[in-house]
């Protein structure tokens, strides 16, 4: 461990917090009993089952009944695209999404392109927006499905969600969101953003891992995604995940009831990193929207130009520092971020991008030793670079 | 991921920075592919004598690019040549297998390097 860590890296995952931890712990002992089951072990555990469906429902303005459990956001993607598709394939095989989903959205859509389903991929603009023009002359009498993100993971943008459930509604468009990063972020009501589906993943907001959730609004035809018993109102097999699923439900009332005060510090923390190290290091992009109120509060993102995003994160971390890398090093593939590629941020400069994504429990003390320890490590860096030349005694870069 | 060799020789490489009356550069790679390698060579009698590095990339190829700058000082040009991208990540204690390219990059960075020097020498 380091002598200081300072977690940076909230978008990735956040820590159970020991309020939904303690609310989770009962139902790993004495209240064991499978939900399903009809005796009073099982009908303890559906209690506090169908008490988390109704706190997530009022989290999101939508019915209990219309909350189905899941293992995570990717899971919920995955089902949400594939169950929506297949299950409405007579009216039609096309499909819209955008270029800057999540691999869970991306790469389902791609495996149903190899079943025959026509996919559009929208572009987005350089702040990672879609365009609703694009939307709108995207829909075809053959589309079924719109997906689109509700915040980015990467650079945090935040789509126009109720413009888009407004044309999904105008042209009788299924629309589903991943709204993976946004839920217990930022506020959500899907009945008023005409949102038909809507995955969710516990860990994105203080909850556990392994648990998520696909809201689906009642009456929506959709197949089985799990064959096997009759969990989920007979559509998605699987024993109940009971203390998961209390912790999930504990999470998302804390997020909510939390949020505005919560939000409050994160941005602010933000807001004061981001305007730092805008003033003390130079040739970077601010990626994602420059309109802080079209970003999800807690992220910030750059590019540092000459130097590669790995060896960012790498020298933080020996600083103590976690954060995440859109670097191709980072990943493993030869690629950067696809998603940066996709706002015109040029490629040897995307190399160098690192996402900082602020939590509920960091300090402008924190944030003060990061921004040092940033210039640091990019002053470093850079002075290793065979793309940074000395001229005249002054730093030119070439 | 990194062993502490690694990670020692990333955070405090050696023979950083480019020789200005060089006998001898080579640049591999390209900022595209997110690596770049520039080592300069000072070589006197066939023998290396001074080498130094500047690298665009990740952790590996920093720590990389140090280790074999440091490991070809001293050595003639034939045995430089002669220089495998697994010594290097032996002398470094290994490297994650995904990782393993960037020490090809230090190999064809000093191969290129010489090459410009013998043909700079006819």
């Amino acid at each position: 461990m380091q002598s200081r860590s300072i977690y940076l890296d909230n978008s990735a995952t956040t820590y159970t917090d020991p309020e939904v931890l303690e609310e989770m712990l009962p139902y790993f002992g004495q209240v064991y009993g499978n939900a399903s089951s009809q005796h009073f072990y099982g009908r303890d555990a559906l209690k506090a089952v169908d008490n988390a469906r109704e706190q997530i429902a009022k989290a999101i303005g939508c019915k209990p009944s219309e909350i189905y459990f899941t293992s995570g956001g990717t899971e919920s993607d995955n089902w949400a695209i594939k169950g929506i598709a297949r299950a409405h394939a007579d009216k039609g095989r096309h499909i819209i999404t955008s270029v800057i989903e999540h691999p869970a959205v991306i790469k389902t859509c791609n495996a149903l392109e190899k079943e025959g389903f026509e996919v559009t991929y929208l572009p987005v603009d350089s702040e990672g927006i879609i365009s609703l023009d694009d939307l709108e002359k995207a829909i075809r009498k053959d589309t079924t499905l719109i997906s689109i993100m509700y915040a980015n993971n990467e650079m945090g943008a935040i789509q126009p969600i109720r413009e888009i459930g407004e044309i999904a509604k105008k042209y009788s468009v299924i629309f589903h969101t991943d709204a993976v990063q946004a839920v217990g972020n930022i506020p959500i009501d899907v009945a008023a953003n005409n949102i038909d589906l809507l995955s969710m993943s516990g860990h994105k907001f203080y909850g556990p891992k392994g648990v998520g959730v696909l809201y689906k609004r009642n009456g929506l035809k959709i197949a089985r995604f799990m064959d096997g018993g009759e969990q989920e109102r007979n559509l998605r097999a699987s024993t109940i995940n009971t203390p998961a699923i209390v912790g999930i439900g504990k999470a998302i009332e804390l997020a909510v009831q939390n949020m505005s005060e919560n939000n409050k510090h994160i941005a602010s923390l933000r807001d004061y990193f981001v305007s730092q190290v805008l003033d003390k290091i130079e040739d970077i992009y601010f990626n994602g929207p420059k309109d802080m109120t079209k970003r999800l509060p807690s992220n910030a993102n750059f590019s540092f130009e000459y130097i590669e995003g790995e060896s960012i994160l790498m020298r933080l971390d020996m600083a103590g520092i976690a954060v995440s890398s859109g670097s191709a090093c980072s990943s493993g593939s030869l690629e950067p971020s696809y998603v940066l590629l996709s706002i015109g941020v040029p490629i040897e400069v995307a190399h160098g991008s690192i996402r900082f994504s602020f939590g509920k429990n960091n300090t402008k003390e924190e944030v003060d030793y990061t921004v040092e320890q940033l210039v640091n490590t990019v002053k470093a860096l850079r002075e290793l670079s065979p793309l940074v030349k000395m001229i005249k005694g002054e730093e030119k870069y070439v | 991921m990194y062993n502490d060799k690694v990670k020692e020789a990333f955070a405090n490489p050696k023979n950083v920075g480019f020789i200005e009356d060089a006998d001898g550069v080579g640049k591999v790679g390209n900022a595209a592919c997110g690596d770049i390698m520039e080592i300069s060579l000072k070589i006197k009698n066939d023998v290396i004598v001074d080498a130094k590095f500047r690298t665009f990339g990740c952790a590996a190829a920093i720590a990389t690019s140090s280790t074999a700058t440091e490991m070809v000082k001293g050595m003639t040009i034939d045995q430089a040549l002669n220089l495998k991208n697994s010594q290097v990540v032996e002398e470094l204690e290994g490297l994650p297998p995904q990782k393993i390219h960037c020490s090809v990059l230090a190999e064809e960075a000093i191969k290129a390097a010489i090459e410009d020097y013998q043909s700079k020498k006819k």
